[in-house]
Order: C-alpha cells, then sequence, then structure tokens
C-alpha cells in the first residue's frame, strides 16, 4: 500500500485563506449568525465567458482548484473528487424560484444545469481537459470525507498518482430563511470568540470551498500523510471515545502518540457536549484546537480543518485563535480530526507529518 | 427596426449575464455563435426563452434556432416577421 | 484482472413494477410504464410523457409503516423500499453481524417536498418537518435506518445520470479494499416539477413515447424508481453460503469533459469508461454479450453512445438495447434499475427488447435488438452517462 501525501491546498473561506504563504496572520472576527466566505479577485482565474454563469461556489471551487494545482505544479491530474453537503444552491434557489412564481413560465436552463450536485466537478474538469475519474459525494458532513477516502483508496492501491480533491457549499438566501426557521442558525448575533460559550442553539452558518491535490509521490510542497480516513453514520455518545481509541489502535497509535486532536465544535449548545464528551476524559491532556469560529458550519466545513491540520503540520505552527487549551505540543506529527453535525454522520481523519 | 436592433442587444446582455459586454460593442452583422461574441449550445437556449417571454415567438426545435441567430441584423428581421408581442 | 464482486440481492421498483419479478414480466411481456404525468400538476402535462409509478406517497408510508409524524419525502420511500427488498432478497436480517455499509445516490433528494411547500415552510408550522429532509444524503439516512445500518459507512454519491452506477462502482471498490465486508448500493429519484422543467428547459422531453436508437427520436420522458444491489464479499459469500445472482466484474467512470450537458460527438467519454471497464474485467470486447445501453432517446446521447460503441466494440458489436422504452430515464436510478434488468437477463439468457423503434439512425447502420431474445449470456455491459461529462459503464459476469 502506498503513502498517501497531501501535496497542496487552497482554501477559500470567511478568512483571507487563499494565499498559501499566509498562516491566519490576520484573522477576522465576525458578531453574526452568517458569515460569507471572502471572495478572491476572480477576474484572474477565470474568464468572464465562463464566470458569467457561475454562482458563488463553483468560482471558489475553481480558484480553490487552480490555486492547489499550482502548487502542487500540475497541469492535469488523474481523477477529481468533490464532496458537497448542498450542491450548487444559489442556482437551485434560483430556478425553483422561478417555477413557483412564473408558473413553469420562461424558465432558462442555465440555473438547472448550475443546480446539479456535481456541476463542480464537471466544470473543473472541461477547465483542465481531465478525462479520468469524476465523483462528487453528497452526505452531510460526511460529504468531503468521502471523497478523501475515495481518493485515499486509489492512491494506495496505486490506481491513480495524483487526485484534486475539495469541499465547498455556499450560503443562499432562502435555505438560510428556512434554517433559521427550524433554529439550525443562532438566532441571534455571536462574537466568534465567544462561539465555545455559546448557551444557544443552532451554529453560525458558513460557506467556502477547500481543495487538494493528494498524491502517492511526496515531493516538496507536501504538506502531511492521510493515514487514515472513517466515516460513521450513526455513534452513540457513550462508545465515541472508545471509537476514537479503536481508531488510534487499528492504526498502531495510543493517545499519548497524538500531538494534536482538532474539533468541529460550532457554539450549538444541543450538540457540542458530544465534543466535550471526546475530549474530556481519555484524551483530557491532549492538545485541542478548533476552527467553525473561523469558517462557520456548513456540510463541508470539516474540509477546513484539514486545510488546518495540513498547515499546522508543515509550518509547525499552531496560531493562538484556534488553540481549545493551553497545552500546545513541542512538535506536531499526528493530528487526529473528529467531526459530526447534529449528532449524525461522524468522521474521524488521522493525518501524520511525513 | 433600430429600436429592436439595440433592444435585441440589451435583452442578450442581460439574459447572458454578459458583463463586460456592452450595447456598443456588439456590431449588427457580428457572429453570434463561434467566433464574434462565441455564444454556445447553452446560450441559445437561453436566447429561445427571451424570444418567447418579450415576442411571444415560440421555437420547438432548438436546431432553428441556429440560423435565427446568426446576427442580430437576422434575428432583429426574423422578429419583426414573427412577433406576436 | 480483479476477480469479480459478489451480488447476493436486488429489489426495485419503478413504473413497470413493485418489485423484482413484477419488473421481470413487464420487460418480457413489453408493457411500458409510459403514461401521461397523474400526480404532479405541471401547465407541461400534455406536452410529456413519465415512467410514474402507481403507488402514492399514502400507500408507500402504509407499506413501510411509517407514522404521521415522518418526513420522508417521495425519494426516500421509494429508496427504502427497494432497499428492503434487496436485503430479503439477501437473506439478510441482521444488518449488522458484518461490516455493512450503503451508498445510496439521488440527484433530486428532497426537492420534492420543497417545491411542494415553497411558501409553506415560512409559515406553516406543520409542513417544516421536511425542510431537514431536503439535502440529498436525508433518503440515504433514512434508508440505513430501515436496514438497521449503524455505525458504519454510509454516504450518498450524486453524478446526475451516471449516480447509481458510481454508486455500485464505489460499493465494489470498499469490498476489495477490506473497509466493508458488505454494502447496498443503488439509488433512488422520484419525478419533480423541479426536474420535469429543467429538463423542458434544455429542450430534450419527447411528448410522446421515447424511441431510443430512432432516426426520429424527440427526446427522452423522465421516470421515478428505486433499486438497490447487495454486494458482499467471498468471506461472507462462504460463510453464510449465500447464492450469488452474478459479479460486478468491471466498472469504470470516465470523464467527456466537452460540455456541461451535451456529449462529445464521438463519444470520448463513453468509449474510455467501456474499455476501461473490459480491461478492470479482463475481457475481450467480444466476450460482451448485451449492452443494456443509456439509450436516453435524446438526438445527442443515442448518436454519441452509439458511435462509442462502434469505436470499442469495431466489427464486433453485440446485441444492445435501452430499457428506457419501458421505465422512462430514471435519473439517479438508472444506474441501479439497469443493473437489476442486467442481472435477470444474465438469470434468465435474455436480451429485452428495444421498444417503440421504426427507423434506422443515418449515422451509422447498427440496429439495438427489437424483440426479445433468448442466448446464453455470461457478460452484460450497463452504460450510464450524466451531465457534467460523466461516463459510467458496469459489467456484470455470471463468473467470478
Amino acid at each position: 500500500m502506498k503513502n498517501v501525501y497531501i501535496n497542496s491546498v487552497c482554501s477559500i473561506s470567511a478568512q483571507k485563506t487563499y494565499d498559501n504563504s499566509d498562516f491566519l496572520d490576520e484573522v477576522i472576527t465576525y458578531n453574526d449568525t452568517v458569515i460569507p466566505a471572502v471572495n478572491p479577485n476572480y477576474k484572474d482565474f477565470i474568464p468572464p465567458s465562463a464566470s458569467r454563469r457561475m454562482a458563488k461556489g463553483i468560482k471558489m471551487s475553481i480558484v480553490a482548484a487552480k490555486i492547489a494545482l499550482n502548487e502542487a505544479d500540475l497541469e492535469n491530474v488523474d481523477a477529481i473528487i468533490t464532496g458537497t453537503g448542498m450542491g450548487g444552491l444559489r442556482d437551485s434557489e434560483k430556478f425553483l424560484k422561478a417555477i413557483i412564481e412564473n408558473e413553469e413560465l420562461y424558465l432558462t436552463p442555465t440555473p438547472f444545469i448550475q443546480s446539479t450536485h456535481n456541476t463542480v466537478g464537471g466544470q473543473i474538469a472541461l477547465e483542465l481537459g481531465c478525462k479520468g475519474y469524476n465523483f462528487t459525494y453528497v452526505h452531510s458532513s460526511v460529504s468531503f470525507e468521502s471523497a478523501l477516502l475515495d481518493a485515499t483508496l486509489q492512491l494506495q492501491l496505486d490506481e491513480a498518482n495524483n487526485i484534486l480533491i475539495g469541499g465547498v457549499d455556499e450560503l443562499a438566501d432562502y435555505t438560510v430563511k428556512i434554517h433559521r426557521i427550524v433554529k439550525h442558525i443562532k438566532a441571534e448575533e455571536i462574537n466568534s470568540n465567544k462561539l465555545l460559550a455559546s448557551k444557544t442553539k443552532g451554529a453560525v452558518f458558513g460557506e467556502g470551498a477547500n481543495f487538494f491535490v493528494l498524491s502517492n509521490k511526496k515531493q516538496t510542497s507536501s504538506y502531511a500523510k492521510v493515514l487514515d480516513v472513517k466515516i460513521i453514520n450513526t455513534l452513540p455518545e457513550d462508545t465515541l471515545e472508545q471509537s476514537a481509541i479503536s481508531f488510534l489502535e487499528a492504526n498502531n497509535l495510543q493517545i499519548k502518540d497524538l500531538d494534536l486532536l482538532i474539533l468541529g465544535n460550532n457554539g450549538d449548545i444541543d450538540y457540542d457536549h458530544i465534543y466535550d464528551t471526546l475530549s474530556s476524559n481519555a484524551f483530557n491532556t491532549t492538545p485541542k484546537a478548533y476552527y467553525k469560529h473561523l469558517c462557520g458550519e456548513f456540510n463541508t466545513a470539516s474540509s477546513f480543518g484539514i486545510w488546518l491540520a495540513a498547515k499546522i503540520l508543515k509550518t509547525q505552527q499552531l496560531p493562538n485563535e484556534v488553540q481549545l487549551n493551553t497545552a500546545p505540543s513541542s512538535s506536531y506529527k499526528t493530528v487526529l480530526l473528529y467531526n459530526q453535525y447534529r449528532g449524525e454522520n461522524h468522521s474521524f481523519v488521522l493525518l501524520g507529518k511525513d | 427596426m433600430n429600436a429592436l436592433k439595440l433592444e435585441l442587444k440589451q435583452h442578450i446582455i442581460e439574459q447572458l449575464n454578459l458583463e463586460d459586454v456592452a450595447i456598443e460593442d456588439i456590431a449588427d452583422d457580428d457572429k453570434l455563435f463561434g467566433d464574434g461574441l462565441a455564444l454556445d449550445s447553452i446560450d441559445a437556449l437561453e436566447i429561445i426563452v427571451m424570444l418567447d417571454k418579450n415576442y411571444g415567438i415560440k421555437l420547438t426545435d432548438p436546431k432553428e434556432g441556429r440560423a435565427i441567430f446568426e446576427s442580430i441584423e437576422v434575428m432583429a428581421n426574423y422578429i419583426s416577421e414573427h412577433r406576436t408581442k | 484482472m480483479s476477480r469479480g464482486v459478489a451480488i447476493t440481492g436486488m429489489g426495485i421498483i419503478s413504473s413497470i413494477g413493485n418489485n423484482v419479478d413484477d419488473n421481470y414480466q413487464s420487460l418480457i411481456e413489453e408493457k411500458k410504464g409510459i403514461t401521461r404525468i397523474s400526480k404532479i400538476e405541471t401547465i407541461h402535462q400534455n406536452d410529456i410523457m413519465v415512467g410514474e409509478i402507481s403507488l402514492t406517497n399514502k400507500a408507500l408510508e402504509l407499506q413501510l409503516n411509517l407514522p404521521e409524524s415522518n418526513n420522508y419525502s417521495r425519494t426516500a420511500l421509494l429508496g427504502a423500499i427497494a432497499a428492503k427488498q434487496a436485503f430479503a432478497s439477501a437473506g439478510i436480517k441482521d444488518a449488522n453481524l458484518y461490516k455493512t455499509g450503503l451508498i445510496s445516490s439521488t440527484s433530486v433528494g428532497g426537492m420534492d417536498k420543497t417545491e411542494q411547500n415553497y411558501y409553506a415552510y415560512l409559515t406553516d408550522a406543520s409542513t417544516q418537518k421536511y425542510i431537514k429532509g431536503h439535502h440529498a444524503g436525508d433518503s440515504t439516512q433514512k434508508i440505513a435506518e430501515q436496514l438497521g445500518i449503524e455505525q458504519s459507512l454510509v454516504t450518498t454519491i450524486s453524478t446526475a445520470c451516471s449516480s447509481a452506477a458510481n454508486a455500485i462502482m464505489f460499493g465494489a471498490r470498499l469490498i476489495k479494499s477490506g473497509q466493508l465486508d458488505r454494502v447496498v448500493v443503488g439509488g433512488a429519484d422520484c419525478l419533480s416539477k423541479f426536474t420535469i422543467n429543467g429538463f423542458k428547459t434544455l429542450m430534450i422531453l419527447s411528448d410522446t413515447y421515447n424511441t431510443p436508437f430512432d432516426d426520429n427520436r424527440k427526446g427522452l420522458n423522465l421516470g421515478e424508481a428505486a433499486a438497490f444491489l447487495v454486494l458482499e464479499s467471498d468471506a461472507v459469500v462462504q460463510a453464510e453460503n449465500k447464492k450469488v445472482l452474478a459479479y460486478v466484474k468491471g466498472y469504470a467512470n470516465a470523464n467527456d469533459a466537452h460540455h456541461q450537458t451535451a456529449s462529445s460527438e464521438h463519444g470520448d467519454g463513453a468509449t474510455l469508461a467501456m474499455n476501461q471497464a473490459l480491461a478492470m474485467a479482463g475481457l475481450k470486447a467480444k466476450e460482451i454479450d448485451y449492452i443494456n445501453a443509456h439509450g436516453t432517446a435524446t438526438g445527442n446521447n443515442d448518436l454519441s453512445e452509439g458511435r462509442a460503441i462502434l469505436r470499442v466494440f469495431g466489427e464486433d458489436v453485440p446485441d444492445f438495447s435501452s430499457t428506457k422504452a419501458y421505465t422512462g430515464h430514471t435519473l439517479a436510478a438508472a444506474g441501479a434499475i439497469e443493473a437489476v434488468y442486467s442481472i435477470l437477463a444474465l438469470q434468465n439468457n435474455v436480451i429485452f427488447p428495444n421498444l417503440n423503434f421504426k427507423t434506422q439512425m443515418k449515422e451509422f447502420s447498427i440496429t439495438p435488438q427489437l424483440e426479445s431474445k433468448n442466448k446464453p449470456l455470461t457478460n452484460v455491459m450497463s452504460n450510464s452517462f450524466g451531465f457534467g461529462g460523466n461516463c459510467s459503464t458496469v459489467i456484470f459476469s455470471k463468473e467470478t
């Protein structure tokens, strides 16, 4: 079985993260319930003849994909695998609204085409002229991990050498409105620095695109190794800690070997206790970090977590803003990420320094 | 006829979201598809809807569109003859 | 060449039958499931024909014993019914006896409920339970729950019309790599105003019965369906002494990289997918006994797919047919229902006819199989090509 490397990254998020020479040097603090991603200059990357049809999600993805490919020094890849929780939401809403308001008259094809879940994967393939394997996973908070698992298996078994993977989701008005109604979004604004202490229901919603080139060939740009990925649909809270320990043991590791545990806390009082359950007993002294106060909550927010882990492993720096407890490590070799959304669709990802 | 041509250019720019194109940039006999404005088959479908909505012209076969949409000139002539709105 | 992955169960619900046997009967009796639409109000009612399942949502809910408070979309209802059939057919009583996963697929998801409740969501609390069910993964989660799959690998693929074929591929990969001992794979899609109008804007819907590979073809009929297969590792097949229905012998996914919705003129992506699937299966082209084509009856697909078939098979084009004249194009579920039909073909040594054909296409001289044909079959190829240039081919075989 071959090793799997993250050879390049690019994150478009609510932080100014798309410049890879930067690592959260200037952190943006929000005081809101919904936080949009910071836009790079799309015109630098996408010709107007193409971008005129693209909603934010597609534009973010194309830019993130191009920057990641560039950093990996590649013109093309063997496969493109994306994860998205809600797909082309803005176009989907646009088309649906038009159907209902115009009573099915004078509808135009562009938003329909752009709303399909695999439009991002398809458009990146078009851009690159990539005729390889092209999958899109759409399953809530394991959408990105499914893409990661698929790519990892293919690379381990040497079925491909370079695979572009990405997680993307975009904010859209109607969807935000109805998620407020069912209290999935916080009713009151909250300062990002106070997110974990929040005593209210719901999360702060965000959006973003995080793309990576994975490879079974190491190179100077390499950030980290992907050691293992596990997706679990349901997980009773009282077995969570044991699951994490078993996951480590399956990789010949014990808790003491872990340098960092990155958690997907999103400030939702109904679900954040799950993270406390995991981290306050056997993992009590493990250094911990969190990230959703920086990027917001969305189905593929965990891909931002992977970006964070990769940067930490490469730079060997843990930014203050993400530290959860005051016991940082002296060096970072092994990082475990755990995430779930509303008590379902859990994932463990293990990354290692090369 | 000139008013119609101007109107058409405006509609096309709006419908197809051609942000960087101004009315002055489109000559009456510029090729809309292929070279020239480089529109594609998805744009053709959009224009078909635009024709129905604004001029009451219903095209049932997308292939008909390619001949009619050759240029603003050709389109304007066709619309003058066939419009029901 | 790799060993095939064993298929030990299957389930299906479509406009030509509510279970495997009924679907088979319809196929050999040439009974189409295409009608005018009845359950969705649309101004296009008289301009389209569809493959609609006759059971109402209420009837489906009753069959599943769901409480009134449930928030199942029609996609989830259809999916759950087909998946439970697959489990039963594989003789599985305890999902968690082995590492069992679920890979489903859909394009509509819960959109049928969202379009019905677009305004109601904002004002009527009783409809708001469906908000959570909109996303593509929701129907999959409900199917997992129905099957009793817990603490396991469950996810959803959405690549338009190739989705379920891709679910089968990913499932096979997970078995071969040892990640899972068994996996339920397939897809579900219900009819919706969203997709009806979407395809209408692309001007590829026919106003009459769809005619795959016919020179005068006018476009596709949309359909709704769900189908699932159970794949099991050799170890489980042996331990449980399972009857194997067929094997997933080879597969491939390639991208046309030509246009967002149309296929390249000579079917580049399709050619790659078919050739790569053959290579994985270790089969020569002429060892394929029957192709269940994607054959949607659109101008673009049938031309592109026909040409691709010629590129791959040259002089030796096997018998081929599209079963979409029976069921319509069931979008994400297509790859799964056609997988079931491919397995039925193998089990019964019969090639299903390509209905409604009258006129040979001008561009080539290959003609689909027009009548039911009894013939010993060992290897069946199934094609599913989706938007975004997504081309998938799966080869089903009697041999491992």
